[in-house]
């Protein structure tokens, strides 16, 4: 049903100097503190991570709550900010294609798509058969999204041992270690423009829509980058 | 603070605004093929929207990170991507020292 030795394949992504793992727990440990102080017991907060899997959405559910928003607006608000998630999914998903595989395999591993699992599946997916690249791209999801929820629950656990500061500095660690994949992944043209633009329009345009910035930088930054990337023939 | 069911019910609405997005993902992609040019479009939306939320996480962040101020967070952010790229793109020393630096800026 799986192959195994492509799912171990993309499980053992975990490990190396390129692993996703420490900037994962940095993270959600941070995450798994912040629950706390909003309010969650541990196995709201494993759900939390369980179910949802995106940090910024994570975030603003927390955030919302504290201010005391109703559920229509966190779902809103969510939507908006984890809707990255869409392009990103139809910008892998067609790599992992193939006509042997069944579509479950597709509906309930798309759970799995978020920044860390998506850079890397992007990076590695040509070393793979094209027929198991699901199965590689299950693994590396299966081990992204189990230490999330592990480090969400040694954040809630670790809360009180966890000053202020520490917080802060693990909080920056998601941010830049994503920064630099980027950066290792600006390989032609239209992917560096879009990523130099949207890095420069995403905090633009939140001057003047906190809720629909991501989402008109993106498109527009995106769109931009794709004509040059095609006029200059790429 | 909010009540237990509101929690529960903020979890789930979360999930679901969440998965919604993904699964739609999984079924445009059925209909994208790799060599077509919406797949380069949709390839540079997916880069540059990310890159929108990484710019938005340094300068304006959500959580414990807006409690610090952001020309640490700029200074933070420069050091280690010249760090990234003079070392050859080694992953693990920038983000180490990232967490390492701002900790230290802070308390200063």
């Amino acid at each position: 049903m799986i192959n195994l030795q492509a799912f171990f394949t993309g499980l053992k992504s975990l490990k190396g100097a390129r692993s996703p793992a420490l900037p994962l727990a940095a993270c959600f440990v941070a995450l798994g503190a912040l629950l706390k102080d909003a309010g969650f017991n541990i196995q709201q907060s494993a759900a939390s991570s369980f179910f949802t899997y995106a940090l910024p959405g994570q975030l603003v559910m927390a955030e919302s709550l504290l201010l005391g928003a109703s559920i229509v607006n966190i779902f809103l608000a969510v939507w908006l900010v984890n809707f990255r998630l869409y392009p990103m999914t139809v910008s892998l998903f067609p790599l992992l294609e193939h006509k042997s595989q069944p579509k479950w395999k597709y509906y309930l591993s798309c759970h799995f798509l978020a920044v860390s699992s998506w850079l890397i599946a992007k990076d590695t997916y040509k070393n793979i058969n094209a027929k198991y690249r699901i199965d590689f791209w299950i693994g590396i999801g299966t081990g992204t999204w189990l230490t999330a929820v592990l480090m969400t629950i040694i954040g809630y656990l670790a809360a009180d041992l966890l000053n202020k500061e520490m917080l802060i500095g693990l909080a920056i660690v998601n941010p830049i270690y994503f920064f630099c994949m980027m950066i290792g992944a600006m390989k032609n043209l239209a992917v560096s423009i879009s990523v130099i633009l949207g890095t420069t329009l995403g905090p633009v345009i939140y001057l003047f829509s906190t809720e629909w910035s991501l989402l008109f930088a993106g498109l527009i930054a995106g769109s931009v980058a794709f004509l040059f990337g095609e006029k200059n023939g790429q | 603070m909010a009540s237990s069911q509101i929690i529960i019910l903020a979890i789930i609405a979360t999930s679901i605004a969440t998965y919604i997005s993904r699964f739609m993902g999984a079924l445009t992609s059925e209909k994208v093929s790799v060599k077509s040019k919406i797949f380069k479009w949709f390839n540079c939306v997916a880069y540059s929207t990310l890159a929108a939320l990484l710019g938005r996480m340094i300068i304006f962040p959500a959580g414990v990170l807006a409690d610090s101020e952001l020309i640490m967070r700029l200074i933070v952010f420069f050091i280690c991507i010249a760090i990234f790229i003079i070392s050859k793109r080694n992953l693990v020393i920038p983000t180490i020292l990232s967490a390492i630096m701002l900790n230290f800026l802070i308390q200063i």
